[in-house]
């Protein structure tokens, strides 16, 4: 029991393990903080759905390196994304930037939550409901669905 | 008109089906490269040691259209595609150089020599920040730049006869206007 007990403290304590290999640390804490901060917004070209800073891959690395080059250079956190922008486009970045060609994404659930709520808001003004309701039913109809529930019923009456 | 709304959900249909239906057959791991149109990056490597090309720099795109062919000795399918490159090499209307990514220099000469060597220049780049610089994200990758040194089409990954006959050609033909 202790013993499983322990095994899963140790689990719990484990960190995932980490792309980012000892010597590509800065010495400056803050700064790779920082460096850590940029690669994760950019996506790893040859895995394509994992950041830099997640990617074991040679490029990620290389992008980790240069990332790190450029801040210790005295580059803004977005002018280091910038940077490598530059090179590979927009589609690095996990987070499309908004613009005129990813208006659609951005503003579309938006737009579809107006036209639904529009549509819910119209609808619960004019009180008429969703579905409609089955029409009542007659005396006749009545007594006959009595009948089918309890046959007895017949009898004793 | 309210029968009308009970189409709506089947023109939505309609235009997902179609936009789908476009997108199909598209390589989604194709990345757009975003140096299409814009200046080759500056840069000046040096030639692979020992082997006798000169080396690559950005001012050797000017005066001719030049195809630049990223290519490396460990990279499997750079092999599937040579034949193709040493057929670009034979046309005399263009310059066709080579940019050695993240090679040894023993490695790519040897390479070079069993394969045949199509280069009029090669770039030994070592490090890979040229490669970065130029967007390159899967050795091999194909380049076409202009009179000017400017990027005028990107191919990423091995070059299919069919690649060369209905985008590399047509777009250095263009280029020759």
């Amino acid at each position: 029991m202790t013993r499983r007990l322990l095994i899963a403290l140790a689990l719990l304590l484990a960190s995932p393990a980490l792309a980012v290999m000892p010597d590509e640390v800065l010495d400056d804490p803050a700064l790779e903080a920082r460096a850590r901060e940029v690669s994760k917004e950019l996506r790893c070209l040859v895995c394509q759905n994992q950041s830099i800073d997640d990617s074991n891959a040679d490029l990620a690395r290389d992008l980790r390196v240069l990332v790190r080059e450029r801040l210790v250079a005295g580059d803004s956190n977005d002018q280091a994304l910038e940077f490598i922008v530059d090179r590979y486009g927009d589609y690095v970045l996990l987070k499309p930037p908004v613009q005129a060609n990813t208006l659609a994404l951005w503003a579309g659930p938006a737009v579809i939550f107006l036209i639904a709520g529009g549509i819910l808001l119209v609808r619960v003004r004019r009180k008429t409901p969703l579905s409609s309701a089955p029409p009542a039913l007659t005396a006749d109809e009545e007594a006959r669905v009595l009948r089918a529930l309890d046959p007895d019923r017949q009898e004793r009456d | 008109m309210r029968k009308l709304l009970y189409f709506i959900p089947a023109l939505i249909m309609a235009g997902l089906g179609a936009a789908f239906y476009l997108q199909l057959g598209k390589d989604a791991s194709v990345v757009p490269s975003a140096l299409i149109d814009r200046a080759a990056p500056e840069f000046a490597l040096d030639p692979i040691e020992g082997h006798d090309r000169p080396g690559l720099a950005s001012a050797d795109f000017r005066g001719q259209v030049t195809v630049v062919n990223v290519f490396a000795s460990w990279c499997l399918p750079c092999r599937a595609e040579h034949p193709l490159v040493m057929a670009l090499a034979e046309r005399d209307d263009i310059q066709v150089a080579g940019l050695n990514y993240k090679d040894k220099p023993e490695d790519a000469r040897r390479w070079l020599a069993e394969l045949g060597d199509p280069y009029d220049r090669i770039g030994a780049d070592q490090t890979g920040r040229v490669g970065i610089d130029f967007g390159v994200y899967g050795v091999p990758e194909t380049f076409v730049i202009d009179r000017n040194g400017v990027v005028r089409f990107k191919h990423v990954g091995p070059l299919t006869e069919e690649h060369v006959r209905k985008s590399i050609l047509p777009a250095i033909e263009a280029l020759q206007k």
